[in-house]
């Protein structure tokens, strides 16, 4: 029971976490804004997400990473998905060039500002939608 | 919590900015300072930044990596009055560009909001995150 309201909940769970690092990403590329030779980066929001969302159901399949078992009564830990985001696909790109300087600095602060501002919407919906999956959830518990 | 690492990278930026800023003013200031403590007159000092590793292995603070000085000729004028004139009547003064300078201070405070801006919205999102549920 608890666990189908996991799953419920998991997938906006992960929008919000492959969102929040995608912000510390862009507020990276903000702040190195002036450093010589800085790269700026982002995350392929698809792929980061898709991997996140693999993550959680490939996880029992990972052998390497279960906990062992030396009682019967023992439950079997799966790793959680945050420690096998280590993977190719979902890691941080770099960005491609659109004016390059001198510096070889190449965070365009137009884009980045974008980006930002684009990213914290979408977080802010991934939320809205959290809380009306909870809300539903409620309605249906209390039967009003 | 990735979201709280934005303060931290934002924070840095900002400190490292306000250095920058920092040595615009010292710069300005000694724009005629034609002798200092050790008798040479002033020489103008630009930081250097360099990324900064933080919590999370993606994500870059920035910090002054070191203060340089300006190795560029100082200026000559000619002015047979002064005090610190050589024999031929000319002074050196320090090597401050104010025009660089005006312009330096100006990338420096747009940064520092930008990074003010950025860390007002992870606030906002933070603060939104804790009403889930209510």
């Amino acid at each position: 029971m608890l666990n189908k309201l996991d799953a419920a909940l998991s997938f906006h769970q992960n929008a919000l976490r492959v969102r929040g690092q995608r912000q510390e990403l862009i507020a990276s590329n903000i702040a190195n804004a002036d450093t010589p030779n800085y790269k700026a980066r982002d995350l392929d929001f698809s792929a980061a997400m898709k991997s996140a969302l693999a993550g959680v159901s490939n996880a029992a399949s990972k052998s390497a990473q279960t906990l062992n078992k030396t009682s019967e009564q023992h439950i079997s830990g799966t790793p959680s998905a945050s420690t096998s985001s280590s993977g190719a696909p979902g890691e941080p790109l770099f960005r491609p060039i659109i004016q390059g300087s001198v510096d070889g600095n190449t965070v365009d602060m137009d884009v980045e500002r974008n980006q930002f501002a684009d990213n914290a919407i979408r977080y802010e919906a991934s939320l809205i939608m959290i809380n009306g999956q909870l809300k539903q959830m409620l309605s249906a518990i209390q039967g009003q | 919590m990735s979201l709280f690492n934005v303060f931290n990278i934002s924070g840095s930026a900002m400190s490292a900015q306000s250095q920058r800023l920092n040595a615009v003013a010292s710069n300005l200031a000694n724009a005629d300072s034609a002798t200092s403590a050790n008798g040479k007159p002033y020489k103008a000092k630009q930081v250097v930044f360099t990324p900064m590793a933080t919590s999370s292995a993606d994500a870059t603070g920035v910090k002054v990596k070191k203060v340089i000085e300006d190795a560029s000729p100082p200026k000559v004028i000619y002015e047979p009055k002064h005090p610190l004139a050589d024999a031929k009547g000319y002074v050196t003064m320090p090597n401050v560009n104010v025009t660089e300078e005006m312009v330096n201070m100006i990338s420096a405070s747009r940064a520092y909001q930008n990074n003010v801006e950025t860390m007002n919205a992870a606030k906002t999102m933070l603060l939104k995150t804790l009403t889930i549920g209510q």
